[in-house]
């Protein structure tokens, strides 16, 4: 009796989990199937080369908002990459224990979890106050801001994969130090750090909250870095919330654009670069 | 080997030190200067206010009235609602992947579970207007209003956007961040714990029951207090589907406010310095409140899987 009350609640609780599972799922499924659905029927040649067109004219496009984005998340890649690389060769190369380092890690945790509209704020008052203008600088420069964490993070994580008999192979040859780690450890973690920095690039790209009030956002093309400049998230961000049903279609393409975008790079940063042979 | 040979190789060993030490410091130079940098910008509004800045609930620019009130009661009753149903979803999901699929199915559903992840804020918004507001005024809200409706929170009239769609879509965007977390601490426990267990005569679940849980749950409230963090900043999708008014209402049809909405939609329009400054002391409160949980939460999870001293992930 008692037996197979057990195995009950066994197949009961089991089954909860797989239910579970499935309705972590529809969502998914759900906004796919609407984004795809949506999007597809407004999406053509026009949007890729046209800029927007005034309010509730049809055949308008995102080309400037394309352009943007792939500008901004460039900046953002410019600096934030090579930062966070740096700083995750200090973590694990240089002093893997300390007080510091522990306290640079936890900062590091912990700046992952900040709300992104801070770092917004925070660029706001500090650049675009100062510099007197939104621009594409300040936006790339608050999507940097968001990359660092994310950067350190996974490459501290891929080199300390590297096991150390390849170091001290290098250092047995009489190489120095730092040619040790950017000739051999570095290369040997190749892989695993641009599958992180692909992963924060996907991360950073779709990000709005940031660029509403540090690149504003632009009907027309920028002509420099200093100037307000278009994203593709802050525009769906407008067109959604506007009254006007042709640019809901063109929300719903740009989302298309922008989900395809993140998707691809998420699967090409797990499939072609995967690596656990260190 | 001549001694300038020395001499350089060992200046480029104290460059690249420095230089990455640099970098390292620089993290936590950037987490103190945006604290700083918000302060400061706060500060008019902090010295007009004080306290009754956060219980006052009155916020109208116009008459130079801010109170954040009803901005932290629509964060934390949305957020609390996310938190009430991801939890044990994520829970159920990280049990799932981690206990029970076969190595492959997990790969394909935990890669699922990871894409609800990756998905923009913005297109959650979008399918937020388009897709779960009709739904919830529509189908939704009428039910709950019909079968609960002597609760106060179900009552008043449906509307589609208010507390309740919020609630839901931060649900969504919170799940995966618990799942991902309970996995990697569950993960953590030792399969000596699941196979003595076993060994015992336990079933599946009582092995999960006895020997995992325990054994990771400081770490399973660490994701949840992550979790927790991720909705009361989430700005995007909320902004789009909470309705946007400054009001406190006990129902969660009604139409509210968050901290990171009223911010998302007003600074830019804020016109004279005062009001800029309560938008940012808003932001500070916020960075505050989600600085503090991720300290804890991250000691949580560090605890269970991970040296304090960045041991591997096991």
């Amino acid at each position: 009796m008692n037996e197979y009350f057990r195995k009950y609640k066994n197949l009961m609780m089991l089954t909860v989990f797989i239910g579970a599972t499935i309705i972590a799922l529809i969502p998914l499924f759900g906004v796919l199937g609407y984004v795809v659905k949506n999007g597809l029927s407004a999406l053509n040649l026009q949007f890729f080369v046209n800029l927007p067109k005034a309010m509730g004219l049809p055949g308008g496009g995102m080309a400037n908002a394309i352009a943007g984005t792939l500008i901004m998340v460039l900046i953002a890649s410019a600096l934030g990459i090579p930062i966070g690389i740096l700083a995750a060769i200090y973590l694990t190369e240089y002093d893997r224990h300390s007080w510091l380092s522990t306290g640079v890690r936890f900062a590091t945790d912990v700046l992952t979890g900040i709300p992104s509209i801070i770092v917004g704020i925070v660029i706001y008052t500090a650049v675009v106050l100062r510099m007197g203008n939104f621009s594409a600088l300040a936006g790339g420069l608050s999507l940097a801001v968001i990359m660092i964490p994310l950067i350190i993070r996974s490459t501290e994580e891929m080199l300390k994969l590297v096991s150390h008999s390849i170091r001290e192979a290098g250092f047995a040859l009489g190489i120095s130090k730092a040619k040790t780690i950017l000739k051999i450890v570095l290369p040997t973690a190749a892989k695993g750090i641009i599958t992180g920095a692909m992963l924060a690039v996907a991360r950073v790209a779709g990000e709005t909250a940031p660029l509403l009030f540090t690149a504003l956002g632009n009907q027309y093309w920028s002509r420099s870095l200093n100037e307000p400049t278009a994203s593709l998230p802050v525009q769906i961000f407008q067109y959604a919330t506007s009254p006007y049903k042709e640019w809901h279609q063109l929300a719903w393409a740009g989302s298309l654009v922008l989900i395809l975008m993140v998707i691809t790079l998420n699967l090409v940063a797990r499939y072609a670069f995967r690596s656990r042979s260190i | 080997m001549s001694k300038k040979r020395i001499l350089t190789t060992s200046m480029g060993d104290q460059t690249l030190r420095l230089l990455t030490l640099l970098m390292a410091v620089s993290v936590l130079v950037l987490m103190a200067w945006m604290g700083w940098q918000m302060f400061d910008a706060a500060r008019p509004s902090i010295q007009k206010f004080g306290l009754s800045f956060i219980t006052n609930r009155v916020w109208d620019p116009v008459k130079e009235q801010f109170g954040a009130l009803p901005f932290i009661y629509g964060t934390l009753v949305t957020s609390l609602l996310a938190l009430l149903l991801a939890a044990p979803i994520g829970l159920g999901v990280a049990i799932f992947l981690n206990e029970m699929a076969e190595s492959k199915f997990r790969a394909v559903v935990g890669f699922l579970v990871e894409m609800l992840a990756a998905i923009p804020s913005v297109v959650y918004g979008l399918w937020g207007i388009f897709v779960l507001a009709p739904w919830l005024r529509e189908t939704v809200e009428p039910g709950l209003a019909k079968w609960l409706g002597f609760i106060p929170l179900f009552q008043g009239t449906p509307v589609g956007f208010g507390m309740l769609a919020g609630g839901l879509i931060l649900a969504v965007m919170i799940l995966p961040t618990i799942a991902a977390i309970s996995r990697e601490v569950m993960a953590a426990v030792p399969n000596m714990q699941r196979e003595a267990a076993l060994a015992l005569g336990a079933t599946k679940w009582e092995m999960i029951r006895v020997a995992v849980l325990p054994y990771a749950k400081s770490g399973i409230m660490g994701g949840i207090m992550l979790g927790l963090g991720r909705a009361l900043g989430e700005t995007m999708a909320v902004t789009m589907v909470i309705g946007n008014r400054p009001d406190i209402l006990p129902s969660l049809f009604a139409p509210a406010y968050s901290m990171a909405a009223v911010i998302a939609n007003e600074f830019t329009e804020a016109t004279y310095d005062l009001y800029l400054s309560a938008l940012v002391e808003i932001g500070l409160i916020l960075f505050g409140i989600t600085l503090v949980l991720n300290f804890f939460a991250r000691l949580l999870v560090w605890s269970v899987a991970r040296g304090p001293k960045g041991g591997n992930v096991v």
